[in-house]
């Protein structure tokens, strides 16, 4: 078959064909030269001029009624084509769009990046996956001078855009609190402060925050109506879950955060997560609190990095890897 | 040469008129089947905006002829409240009315020269020019 030109003398020559035997091949030939015209932004009115034009050359005697109707076809189809450049120019802008976003993800990649540091005698492994290009989830691992380990984890109440700037001022509020505020409860009380002097009141922030001392293996914490995140206590061979208290961040400045404490002993572990991972959905259904701390036991035998990336592997797959909420996960092992 | 004509749009019934009389002008400037359905679809847009905004106004014509091309050339002019925001109308996908394609963006599409002039409380003129090809 011949290369196709958007011109009269090969659509008359495709229709002449067509009519005389009625083959699919030439209907073949006319869907490759309607996509043809499609990528030169030829429009449908223009293929019916064409199309009348062929007609007249092919019955010169063409009855005037049908004439007309071409005609008639034609006007009514402009708006058609008229929808259709419309639908191009918005489009290439999508495209545009995407494109910032993208640069904007990854901005936001490098200004909340962080990095896992090494405690002696505390393994840690650390995971988060934004569903969309924007993350809402944040975490972040802070040292002081005599080893203390501060840790947080985030979870804006929105997705996207909104969530990942309102994250950002997290981090920099954090960043630039005093190393003397290193007590989980303060530090709660006056991001609670700044987020809700700064952030729109439709957006809510969860949090928690631990510190952890490694001499000790004391781990102080407080949340800000945070998903819960589960102890592993070894001797016991089961999990707890770490129940607290404490009202969103950026709902009222008067809020207050209860401080709890637990020992890890060796070999036990803390579980930090955002509910990406604990709402999780397999189809209709919510994964229960069991179905998690199960994968988590799976796997948790393994060093803490590669531990967090197989779980997450796990519900990914679960979820036909299609996240439906940012999925954060950190493992803390002693 | 330079001929001028027009109609005025106080009805919706005028629209009509308006795209006769263009239609008229396009046929005697010679311009293609194609060519005359997008000429009228633009001054329906005109006129159209006209009624459903200013009230009244009018849709003049004048015929450009001269030694090396032709065209005709549509002025749509009213003394109705304005438009605030001209980017706004020109960004495509928005439409007060609703329509997908049509509207100002439209006008521009289906014409070779586009022109708006627009202050609030003042009106709105908008000139276009399509020339044979």
């Amino acid at each position: 078959m011949e290369p196709y030109k958007f011109d009269v003398n090969n659509y008359r020559n495709l229709l002449k064909k067509y009519i005389a035997s009625q083959d699919e091949t030439s209907l073949y030939q006319a869907e490759q030269f309607s996509k043809l015209s499609m990528q030169h932004n030829i429009s449908p009115e223009e293929i019916i001029n064409v199309h009348i034009q062929a007609l007249k050359e092919l019955y010169p005697d063409l009855p005037v009624e049908i004439d007309s109707s071409m005609n008639f076809l034609l006007e009514t189809m402009i708006s058609y084509g008229l929808a259709y450049q419309e639908f191009q120019t918005l489009r290439e802008k999508q495209g545009e769009l995407e494109s910032e976003i993208s640069i904007a993800a990854n901005m936001q990649q490098t200004l909340l990046s962080t990095t896992i540091p090494d405690i002696v005698g505390l393994d840690i492994g650390a995971i988060s996956v934004p569903s969309h290009q924007m993350n809402g989830d944040y975490y972040h691992f802070v040292t002081d001078e005599s080893n203390n380990l501060g840790i947080a984890i985030a979870d804006v109440i929105g997705k996207g855009i909104p969530a990942a700037l309102a994250m950002s001022m997290i981090k920099y509020s954090l960043d630039s609190f005093p190393e003397t505020m290193r007590n989980p409860s303060v530090i709660l009380e006056n991001l609670n402060r700044v987020v809700e002097q700064n952030v729109d009141t439709s957006m809510f922030i969860t949090m928690f925050y631990g510190l952890f001392n490694p001499e000790t293996g004391s781990l102080q914490f407080s949340s800000a109506g945070h998903e819960p995140g589960f102890y592993y206590c070894a001797d016991k061979d089961q999990f707890f879950e770490m129940t607290t208290k404490g009202l969103v961040l950026g709902v009222s400045d008067q809020a207050t955060y209860e401080q709890f404490d637990i020992t890890m002993e060796s070999d036990d572990m803390v579980v930090l997560l955002t509910d990406g991972v604990t709402e999780c959905r397999i189809g209709e259904r919510f994964i229960d609190t069991e179905e998690v701390l199960e994968v988590i036991r799976k796997y948790m035998h393994l060093p803490a990095q590669e531990a967090v990336e197989l779980v997450y592997r796990h519900f990914e797959r679960l979820q036909d890897f299609q996240l439906r909420d940012d999925f954060t996960l950190i493992f803390l092992k002693k | 040469m330079i001929t001028k004509s027009s109609v005025q749009i106080r009805k919706e019934w005028d629209i009509v008129g308006a795209r006769q009389m263009g239609r008229n002008l396009a046929k005697e400037l010679g311009f293609g089947t194609v060519d005359q359905a997008r000429i009228t679809t633009a001054i329906s847009e005109l006129a159209r905006n006209i009624y459903l905004y200013a009230d009244k106004g009018k849709v003049a014509y004048e015929k450009i002829e001269d030694m090396n091309k032709k065209g005709l050339r549509i002025v749509a002019s009213d003394q109705g409240p304005g438009i605030h925001d001209l980017s706004k109308v020109m960004e495509d996908g928005f439409s007060t009315s609703g329509g997908l394609g049509a509207g100002l963006p439209g006008v521009k599409r289906l014409m070779d020269c586009f022109d708006i002039v627009s202050e609030p409380g003042m009106g709105t003129t908008i000139t276009t020019i399509k020339w044979v090809r």
